[in-house]
This record gives structure tokens, C-alpha cells and sequence, in this order.
């Protein structure tokens, strides 16, 4: 693999050593390494100052001199991550303002060739269906490549798919919706009650993290990483904190990575749950939604008491956490623990023996594994991805693996998917609390330099599945570049599969049993 | 005749209190309190005080549609001889009206819903066009049961009289078969679980809420009182199937026992069972009508 740098979840590298490709070839290898089975990580592009670029241009190897007067073409760099057999690997180029698509060949690249697009303004010449992901102006303030005028309303001039047809009719749902739920419009073309196609329109949260990321000072970080999604909080926070200690070069103490990762645990069994309970009451199976209602409480309490907040806010810090872990509250923890776990055994044994539940699960909204999803949604497809397997950080190497016993891609197997996922974790916290826990608490002043000219990719498994930041620095030790990825990226395409020639009245059913973001994807 | 308006008057008032039985019942089988036992009589004062939104692009029809469901329900219960006690209207072939009353009440219902324009409200109704069209039939069959049991045309005389019908007259047995497949009607008729859910927010998969999504006020108390009344006149139908003949002093508090039973019946299947797949419900339906046939065939043998 000489055309790609091997890196390492969380461990960092100086831009330098990336192989910096022309875009042809650039495209032609990740199209071979995509076609050997890796699946895209990260695939975005930012914009090099001048300085930097000239450094990276000399220190590559073999620059032709097509490459160079190629190179004035562009001023966008665009980089990508991509993942195969528990390795990572990374590549870079700088893309001409219009490139033949990647997703022409393959589907992978789709969503992040838009995001490109969108958000710097780069034309992927021939791309399947090019349409905006966020609805936002790009950063360079070049033509739109969408025609948008973004004084108006979401989707602007984008015409929405639309099948034509004597009985077809279409269902449009939201941004504004009957429950308490984010903003997220979903349009169905339905021949009856039948679902033909459903297209899903984000956007309405966007609120420019990203960009937001590289200019405010330091110290606010930690405060808007974990607003980006929260319910993710400690996942976000703990993607960044790897990421700044990486380019810090802080090793946070053993403690600190116990405490992480019980927070982690305890962050997905408290979403599990409630996932659970939302799917028995969106079958109107009333006991199992009261129970694991509760059950979810009694998991965000005991974030209470590592974080002082029931979500998990302020507990992770670059270099460690916040707070210890005093011996009551481990026992606290324990004792909790001891006392649910049966609770969760036998209200998922209600659950899931219910016959009418099982009438409803079973079968419905299969997605194939073909379609690349991460998390629980794609585990529960038979892949078999898991980045506290693939990518261990913090105490993740000494855990074994979470084994599933339902594959088969539908409601039913996502719901199992979660419940062995949240005994799973119960085991996971048991094992780390088991002796007392000491750390030193850190606090995050911001008042640091980061190593210049460098970038590191962090993966976690968030409780919906594979989170990734990735941050790019430049020569004065800045944020050059701050990319995040929710398992939502990928995962939103899995629902509008899933919905195909499925009843439209089990369109809630399996937008629960996927539970997607949609601030962690709008940003 | 005055037993007869006073328990009718009784019925009619006391209906709100028995759907909130059923509300109850499923608090308690959850482990929580619930709502009050009064619940509903304060929504309905609730309502009331409210005025009513009527959105741009509804007619009249989108008006009317609460008086007539209202009204509807009223005259019906006329009909209906509550616990064993003669009707206060009655005439040979009343049985055909009142189901019509209930046809009229549901066309100005779908139209209602469709007047509004909504993709929802147009997928509920029809859905309640279909799953209501199943359910005629069993009650259809269930008519020519009773008017082979009994010679009338009158729910009056179904349920009054020497020749009144009752499981525990000879031909009970296959009378329990029309108790179940009542049950099922009701059910499906009033949108309860596994058929409708009437807990549910989700616009996508309501029947019967989702088409009065768009009333409020006045008007929305109308259609819930009517929607009591109507459960409460399916209960009633299966209640005096389900009562001996006894004295009038009896048969009061006997009635209430047996609709209470109902009611109760109806919170704990919503508590042990999850709603049906929305494809597998027009099955569901037609056992009812398998049922009723099946006892139909029976009788023609006696």
C-alpha cells in the first residue's frame, strides 16, 4: 500500500508523510482500494494556506510537472480515510474545480462528493444525483454548484423525486412533526399504502460546527463538540479529546480511560433503552415502553452522578476527565447495575416474546449489507463492524466482542441488536469498576499549541456506531480543518432503503428502530 | 318508558366515564396512576370553552361533519333497548337505519377529512373506508342471524319481548360465536388496539385520529363524545347479548357490571398486545365475519 499512508485511530502524523497524489490517480487507487472492500471513514476537502502548501509540495516525492501545472488549477485539497481489515488508510490531493465523480463507480462516495460539493463548491462531473446535503452557501463563495439561492426556503430550487402515475400518491412529513422530535422533512411516493421511494431532506439544524470549530478560541471546544449532538455528548467529546491529545502528545492516566469509557457505556445503555421502549410504544405495546421508559432514567442518573449531568456533559477532557470517582459512587454504580440488569432481562423477555411484537418486527424494513451502514443499524445487517473491536481505544483492547444472534437486517434485528448491545455494556462496566478507580481530574484551559502542520483521525463507537473527527492542523499550531462524521451519514440512507415497498404505516416503526441524528448530521 | 329514559339518559352521561376506564386500566397494568377516573369530563369542558380553527381552504363540509357525527350517535343509542329495557324509538326495520346512521355519520366523517386536503387525513379515511366496508359484513351476517332467530327487524324486539335473544336461551352457543365477533367489530369500529391506537401521535399510521387531526374546540369535543357514545353502543349491543333476563331493579347495575367488564376487557387486550401490521388488519376483521357466518350456518341447521 505505498500509495496510502497507514495510520492509526487517534495516533498522530505530520500532513507531510500522507502521499499526495494528482487527482487522477488520487481517484483511480481509492476506487481500487473501495472496490477491495474498504469502506470510506472520512472524505472531505479543506483549503491549505499558502504557506504549508508549498512545504507539502516540495516534500513530495515525485511531483511531475504535469502534476505542478495541474496543481494551478486547484486551491482545494481534498483528503480521505478509508477503512479495510482493521487498518486505516489515508491519501490526499488537490481536486481541479470540476473532477469525474468517485461515485460514478461506486455508491460509498455518494454523500460525501455532495458534501464536497456543497461545501466548497467543486463540481463532481457525472455524479448519480447530485443534490444538496445541508443547504447551506459554500465557504469559498464561488458559483453555487446547486443554483441555490439561500435566502429561501429549504430545498430551494431542488425538485424532489417524483414518481408519476394514475394511483401514485405522495406523503410529505415535516420539518414540523407531531411528536417531539428534530426537524426532518420525508417525502413518500406511495401506491396505496406501499412506500415506492422515500427521500429524506436535512438540513433545518445546520448550524456551521465545522467552520465554527476553526475560529473560536480554544477554550470554547469542549462546549461546542459536545452540542453537536446531545445525545452523543460523550461520544463527541470523546472523539475531540483523542484528537487533542494526539496533537498535544497527553497521555491520559488509566483511570481517566476507565471513567471514559463507562461514560461511554453508560451513554449508549441509557439510548438503548429508551430506543426500546420507543419502539414497544410505537407498536402500542404499553408495558415494555412504561418499563424501559423508566428503566432509561434510572441510566441517565447514574451519568449524574460520574458527570454531575444527566448527559454526560463536561465529564471528557482532553488529557483525562473532569472528576474521579469517589467509592460510594462506584458502589452506587454497581449496586444499580446489579439491580437492573434483571429488570432490562425480563422486560426484553416481554418484549421480545410477545407474539404481536414479533408479528411486527420480524421482516420488517430489511436492509441488505450491501448498503454500507455503521453501528447498530449495519450489525444488525450482518456486518460485522465494530470500532471498539476494529480501532480500541481507551480500555476497549481488554474487552471482548459483543456476539449478536439476529443478522437479518430488519426492525426485529435492530431492537435485538440494541438489547444484547445494552447487556453487553452492563458486563463492560461491571468488569472496569470492579477495583477502585484514581485519576487526576484535568481541566482544559485551552491555552496550548497544537503540533503544527499535522492531523489525526479518531474513530469511536458512539451508541449509534462509528463517530469520527478528524482535525488538520496548519503551521502556527491552529485548527486548520475540524471535520466530524456522525454514524448518521451513513445510516440515513439505510432508512430510505429500508422504507421500500414497506407499508407507509411502519414508517415510524423503522425510523425508531434506526434512531438517527439529525443536529449530528445537519452540524 | 321512563326506566327506559332514564337509564338511557344515565347511559348517554356516564359514556365519557367509561372510556377512561379503559385508559386507566392500561395505566394500572403498566404500574402507573393514570389519569383521573373524571378525565374526560374535563376535556370535554375543556373543549367546550375553546373556540374552534378552521383552516383556509375547508368548506361547510369540514363544519357540519361534528353536529351530524354527534347527532348520529344520539339518535342511535335511541334504538338500542339498553340492559333489556324497551327503546324509546322503535319501529320494524330500524336495524337497517341505525346501521346507516353510522354509514351516514362515516361519509361526512371521510369527506370531512378529505375537505381538509391533507395527505394523512386522506390515507385515514381510506383506511376507515376499508376496514369499516369488512366490518359491515359482519354485521350484515349478524342481522340475518338474528332475524332467523327472532322473525323482527327491530333491535327493539331483539332484545325485549318473549322472543328475545340472549345466550342463555337454547341457542346460546352459537351466540357466544356473535359475542366474539362483535368484540372484533367493536374494536376495529372505535379504533382501538390492535386495529387503530388511539395513544399514538404518529400521523403516518392513525386511522381515526389522523382524520380529526384538523378539528378543534366545540367541535372536536363533539366528535369525541361521539366517538364514546359510539363505543358505548357497541358494548351495549354485546352487554345485552351477554344479560339474563331479570327485573328491572336487577338489571340496572347488572348492565353497568357487564359494560364495565367490556371496558376492562378492551384496556387489558391494549395492554398485552401490540397493534397489528396495517396489512394484516382486513384479516383480522374478516374473522369476525367468518365467526358470524359460521354461526349463521349452525342455526340454519336448527
Amino acid at each position: 500500500m505505498a500509495d496510502f499512508l497507514t495510520i492509526q485511530n487517534g495516533r498522530p502524523f505530520k500532513r507531510i508523510q500522507v502521499p499526495y497524489l494528482h487527482f487522477s490517480e488520487f481517484r483511480t487507487n481509492l476506487l481500487k482500494l473501495a472496490f477491495k472492500g474498504a469502506e470510506v471513514v472520512q472524505f472531505f476537502a479543506y483549503q491549505e494556506d499558502p504557506s504549508i502548501k508549498e512545504v507539502l509540495m516540495l516534500g513530495f516525492n515525485a511531483p511531475s510537472r504535469d502534476f505542478f501545472s495541474y496543481e494551478e488549477e486547484g486551491t482545494v485539497q481534498l483528503m480521505a480515510v478509508l477503512r479495510k481489515d482493521h487498518q486505516l488508510f489515508a491519501v490526499q490531493t488537490t481536486a481541479p474545480e470540476t473532477f469525474d465523480a468517485l461515485s460514478r463507480q461506486d455508491m460509498r462516495f455518494q454523500l460525501f462528493e455532495r458534501e464536497i460539493a456543497e461545501q466548497f463548491g467543486l463540481i463532481p462531473k457525472d455524479h448519480p444525483w447530485l443534490k444538496p446535503v445541508r443547504y447551506h452557501a459554500n465557504c469559498r463563495g464561488v458559483k453555487d454548484v446547486f443554483g441555490n439561492d439561500y435566502t429561501q426556503d429549504i430545498p430551494g430550487n431542488y425538485p424532489y423525486f417524483q414518481v408519476e402515475g394514475e394511483e401514485i400518491h405522495e406523503v410529505g412529513v415535516g420539518p414540523v412533526h407531531a411528536g417531539i422530535i428534530e426537524p426532518g422533512h420525508f417525502r413518500f411516493q406511495c401506491i396505496g399504502e406501499r412506500v415506492l421511494h422515500l427521500e429524506i431532506q436535512l438540513g433545518y439544524q445546520h448550524r456551521g460546527v465545522e467552520p465554527l470549530l476553526t475560529s473560536v478560541p480554544f477554550k470554547r471546544l469542549p462546549i461546542l463538540i459536545e452540542g453537536i449532538a446531545g445525545d452523543t455528548a460523550v461520544g463527541n467529546a470523546l472523539c475531540f479529546s483523542q484528537a487533542m491529545e494526539a496533537l498535544l502528545n497527553l497521555t491520559p492516566d488509566d483511570g481517566a480511560k476507565t471513567l471514559r469509557t463507562v461514560a461511554l457505556e453508560l451513554e449508549r445503555i441509557a439510548n438503548h433503552v429508551g430506543d426500546l421502549g420507543a419502539l414497544s410504544g410505537d407498536v402500542a405495546f404499553n408495558s415494555s415502553a412504561a418499563y424501559f421508559g423508566r428503566i432509561r432514567g434510572e441510566f441517565l442518573n447514574l451519568l449524574l452522578v460520574m458527570a454531575g449531568n444527566r448527559f454526560g456533559k463536561n465529564l471528557v477532557r482532553p488529557g483525562g476527565v473532569t472528576m474521579g470517582l469517589i467509592e460510594d459512587s462506584r458502589n452506587l454504580i454497581l449496586s444499580k447495575i446489579k439491580e437492573l440488569r434483571p429488570e432490562i432481562k425480563e422486560v426484553g423477555d416481554l418484549l421480545f416474546s410477545a407474539h404481536t411484537v414479533q408479528a411486527r418486527f420480524d421482516g420488517c424494513g430489511v436492509v441488505s449489507r450491501e448498503i454500507p451502514l455503521v453501528g447498530v443499524a449495519g450489525r444488525a445487517s450482518g456486518i460485522d463492524y465494530d470500532v471498539r473491536q476494529a480501532f480500541p481505544t481507551e480500555k476497549y483492547s481488554e474487552i471482548p466482542a459483543c456476539l449478536h444472534t439476529r443478522t437479518h437486517g430488519g426492525v426485529f434485528s435492530r431492537a435485538m441488536v440494541r438489547f444484547e448491545e445494552i447487556l453487553h455494556s452492563l458486563d463492560i462496566i461491571e468488569r472496569l469498576l470492579q477495583r477502585p478507580v484514581t485519576t487526576q481530574p484535568v481541566v482544559w484551559t485551552g491555552e496550548v499549541s497544537l503540533a503544527s502542520s499535522s492531523c489525526v483521525t479518531t474513530l469511536n463507537e458512539a451508541w449509534r456506531g462509528e463517530l469520527s473527527h478528524c482535525v488538520l492542523t496548519d503551521s502556527r499550531g491552529g485548527i486548520l480543518r475540524y471535520k466530524i462524521k456522525d454514524p448518521s451519514f451513513h445510516n440515513w440512507t439505510g432508512l430510505a432503503m429500508a422504507l421500500r415497498n414497506e407499508e407507509i404505516s411502519d414508517f415510524p416503526l423503522n425510523n425508531k428502530s434506526f434512531n438517527l441524528s439529525y443536529c449530528g448530521f445537519d452540524l | 318508558m321512563l326506566t327506559s329514559l332514564f337509564i338511557y339518559l344515565l347511559a348517554v352521561a356516564l359514556a365519557p366515564l367509561f372510556s377512561a376506564v379503559i385508559t386507566k386500566t392500561k395505566a394500572f397494568l403498566v404500574g402507573k396512576q393514570g389519569p383521573p377516573l373524571l378525565i374526560n369530563y374535563y376535556t370535554l369542558a375543556k373543549l367546550l370553552k375553546k373556540g374552534s380553527v378552521y383552516s383556509e381552504s375547508t368548506t361547510f363540509v369540514f363544519q357540519t361533519m361534528p353536529v351530524i357525527s354527534l347527532a348520529v350517535s344520539v339518535i342511535a343509542i335511541l334504538f338500542l333497548p339498553i340492559a333489556r329495557m324497551p327503546a324509546l324509538l322503535s319501529f320494524s326495520g330500524d336495524v337497517i337505519l341505525v346501521l346507516y346512521l353510522f354509514g351516514i355519520a362515516r361519509f361526512f366523517l371521510i369527506i370531512a377529512a378529505l375537505d381538509t386536503a391533507s395527505p394523512f387525513e386522506g390515507m385515514g379515511a381510506a383506511r376507515e373506508a376499508y376496514f369499516s366496508f369488512l366490518c359491515e359484513a359482519t354485521l350484515f351476517t349478524v342481522l340475518m342471524l338474528f332475524y332467523k332467530l327472532n322473525g323482527t327487524l327491530s333491535l327493539n324486539d331483539y332484545f325485549t319481548g318473549p322472543n328475545a335473544i340472549s345466550i342463555w336461551r337454547p341457542e346460546g352457543a352459537i351466540l357466544l360465536l356473535i359475542a366474539i365477533a362483535l368484540f372484533v367489530v367493536l374494536l376495529a369500529e372505535n379504533s382501538r388496539v390492535p386495529v387503530d391506537d388511539p395513544a399514538t401521535h404518529l400521523e403516518l399510521t392513525m386511522i381515526h385520529e389522523v382524520m380529526i387531526l384538523d378539528h378543534s374546540g366545540p367541535d372536536l369535543a363533539f366528535i369525541e363524545m361521539s366517538a364514546w357514545l359510539k363505543l358505548l353502543f357497541y358494548a351495549t349491543l354485546i352487554a345485552d347479548l351477554l344479560l339474563p333476563e331479570l327485573s328491572t331493579i336487577t338489571a340496572i347495575p347488572a348492565f353497568f357490571a357487564v359494560i364495565t367488564a367490556i371496558y376492562l376487557t378492551i384496556g387489558i387486550i391494549e395492554s398485552i398486545t401490540a397493534r397489528f401490521r396495517m396489512r394484516l388488519v382486513p384479516k383480522f376483521i374478516l374473522t369476525s365475519f367468518a365467526l358470524a357466518f359460521f354461526a349463521v350456518i349452525l342455526v340454519l341447521e336448527m
